[in-house]
């Protein structure tokens, strides 16, 4: 079972990216489940949510403690305490940020890519929300379902163009980061 | 072929396969997902159904008991002081055999103020003679919901139909969607025997002397214990038409040789089952899922608890000063019993703390190292309170 932990802040579609990560196993006929943990429910006020994907059904309701990787949608909540508790060893996280991959690993000790979303999510999309093109690089990074798939999957809530510039925001981004790099962690969780 | 669906969604589109004529509800979190979807059903003309806006839980419920009582199939939802603000008009509809549908997504009462899941709502109400069915995923959410309206109808008794909230309302997952055919093959349209009319006036709600308020008393509580037959019989076929079933009044999974059981209502079920997998050195516990609290199956109950040695009794709710209030039922259940088990009555989980799956093998162990517990919030943290409230 891969368990996923992503951060963020209320406003940016954090839940929004635990869902579509979860609706795109389920798409490649996965098992899947994703749910957000809600603070106060304004915007900006920080936002976990997780997603469990396995090859079985599985019926556990409690929250991921454990996870294989992170998503964090906003850098500076790599300030806040606790934000990377928990993360198994080998572990990876994905950062939204205009920062280099080794400035981050050493920074956060961890196996650490970054990834300019916000930028490119405002050039393809003309907004600045980064969960699509962060899921974009998480699969294709883990290689845990087809990029592909996740543009089918953003067919359930997209049409026409909003559609279509997605689809070449997830296109691109799948050309920027390292095809495959976080497979091995991502087999061994699911093993 | 399963869909992606939110709970609560999920629940939306089911409580629209129902075909009902009149919804109203105020928007309380974490309900909030069910009523906007079922709005926007009705806004994209999907859903054939008059959308009531009011200004309150108590109008809403209100309107509730007015639709049915003119004859049409109504739904509404709420949680936590949504529930508590309905709760006069909640008597009112049980009280007038009204056959209304409503989820409960179940949350904290304030105070102290939470948004977050346990069952102390759908608790408080749990006299006011409604059927109540608590649900552990979401299928058995969309299912029971199905299953509510006509067990509603069939016993002119309202079901309140209760799903934990967030852990479940706002828990996207793969779930089926029966189809309208499946539906309308197991929900007759809605027809009641004493729908207002103005060619046949009746009176509705009049004051009850003491002549005959212990009779009216009699025949409803009779009418509850009575509604376990259709509970059952509205699980049995439905299982038939959808081949999912989830026991009628409860249900039992586990080795039938085992001498420790664990009884749940809710969510908790799930993250049991698994922590049985994981923890293969832990004793396999037999796993009792109240789906039906009222009525409340006491036979049903004790035919599930034979063979036990201890029953651990989990609840999201408590009655302080007394203690559990599920645990307590179960207890006076079983004492009929002559090898009764002992029973461990535990509250987990209150206002949103998490369930994790290590708190089966500790459940476990509380049972067997130390006589029965009386009561106890199991996850509570007592070296974080001042010395004399520990």
């Amino acid at each position: 079972m891969i368990e996923v932990r992503i951060h963020g802040r209320g406003g940016q579609g954090n839940v929004v990216a635990a869902y579509l990560l979860a609706t795109t196993a389920i798409g490649e006929g996965e098992y899947a489940q994703a749910f957000p943990s809600f603070g106060a429910e304004r915007r900006g006020a920080p936002v976990t949510a997780f997603v469990r994907v396995a090859p079985e059904p599985f019926r556990r309701r409690c929250q991921v403690l454990h996870p294989a990787f992170l998503i964090i949608q906003d850098e500076a909540l790599l300030q806040v305490p606790g934000v990377t508790d928990g993360l198994l060893p080998g572990g990876g996280i994905l950062v939204n940020s205009k920062r280099g991959d080794d400035e981050l690993s050493a920074m956060l000790g961890r196996d650490t890519a970054a990834l300019p979303a916000s930028a490119l999510a405002a050039e393809f999309l003309g907004r600045p929300v980064p969960n699509t093109a962060l899921l974009a690089a998480f699969l294709t990074l883990t290689q845990m379902l087809p990029v592909a798939s996740l543009t089918k999957a953003l067919g359930h809530r997209f049409k026409g163009e909003l559609l279509e510039r997605n689809a070449r925001l997830i296109e691109q981004v799948a050309q920027r980061v390292s095809p495959g790099l976080w497979k091995e962690q991502a087999d061994a969780a699911s093993a | 072929m399963p869909q992606a669906l939110e709970g609560s969604q999920a629940i939306a589109q089911a409580v629209a396969l129902c075909r009902p004529e009149v919804v109203a509800a105020y928007p309380i979190t974490p309900q909030t997902h069910i009523v906007e979807n079922i709005a926007k059903l009705v806004a994209d003309g999907k859903l054939n159904c008059e959308m009531v806006s009011v200004e309150s839980e108590f109008s809403a419920a209100s309107v509730v008991l007015g639709a049915v009582a003119a004859g049409s199939r109504a739904y509404t939802a709420s949680a936590s002081q949504g529930i508590l603000l309905m709760a006069e008009v909640l008597y009112n509809i049980a009280g007038l055999r009204i056959p209304a549908v409503m989820t409960c997504a179940n949350r904290a009462v304030a105070a102290p103020l939470s948004i977050w899941n346990d069952q102390q709502d759908s608790m408080a109400v749990r006299d006011a003679g409604w059927i109540q069915l608590y649900c552990a995923d979401n299928q058995e959410a969309v299912d029971t919901t199905i299953q509510a309206f006509r067990i509603a109808e069939r016993c002119e008794l309202p079901v309140m139909v209760c799903m934990d909230g967030f852990t479940l309302t706002h828990t996207l997952e793969p779930l089926e969607v029966p189809s309208q055919e499946q539906v309308d093959g197991f929900l007759p349209p809605f027809s009641f025997a004493r729908t207002l009319d103005p060619r046949s006036p009746i009176s509705v709600g009049t004051l009850v002397d003491p002549n005959y308020y212990s009779e009216a008393r009699h025949s409803h509580h009779h009418a509850l214990l009575r509604a376990q037959e259709e509970i059952i019989a509205a699980a049995d076929d439905w299982g038939q038409l959808s081949g999912r079933h989830y026991g009628g009044l409860l249900q039992v999974d586990g080795p039938e040789d085992a001498r420790l059981g664990i009884l749940t209502l809710g969510s908790v079920l799930g993250t049991l089952a698994d922590a049985r997998e994981e923890y293969p050195e832990a004793p396999a516990a037999k796993l009792i899922k109240l789906r039906s609290f009222r009525p409340f199956p006491v036979e049903a109950l004790q035919q599930a608890c034979a063979g036990l040695s201890d029953l651990i009794v989990l609840e999201r709710a408590l009655s302080p000063g007394g203690g559990g209030i599920v645990g307590a039922e179960v207890r006076a259940a079983l004492s009929e019993l002559p090898d009764a088990p002992r029973v461990h009555n535990f509250a987990v989980g209150l206002g949103g703390r998490d369930v994790p799956l290590d708190i089966y093998p500790r459940l476990l162990a509380a049972a067997q190292s130390s006589g029965p517990t009386r009561f106890a919030i199991f996850d509570a943290e007592l070296d974080r309170l001042p010395e004399g409230d520990r």
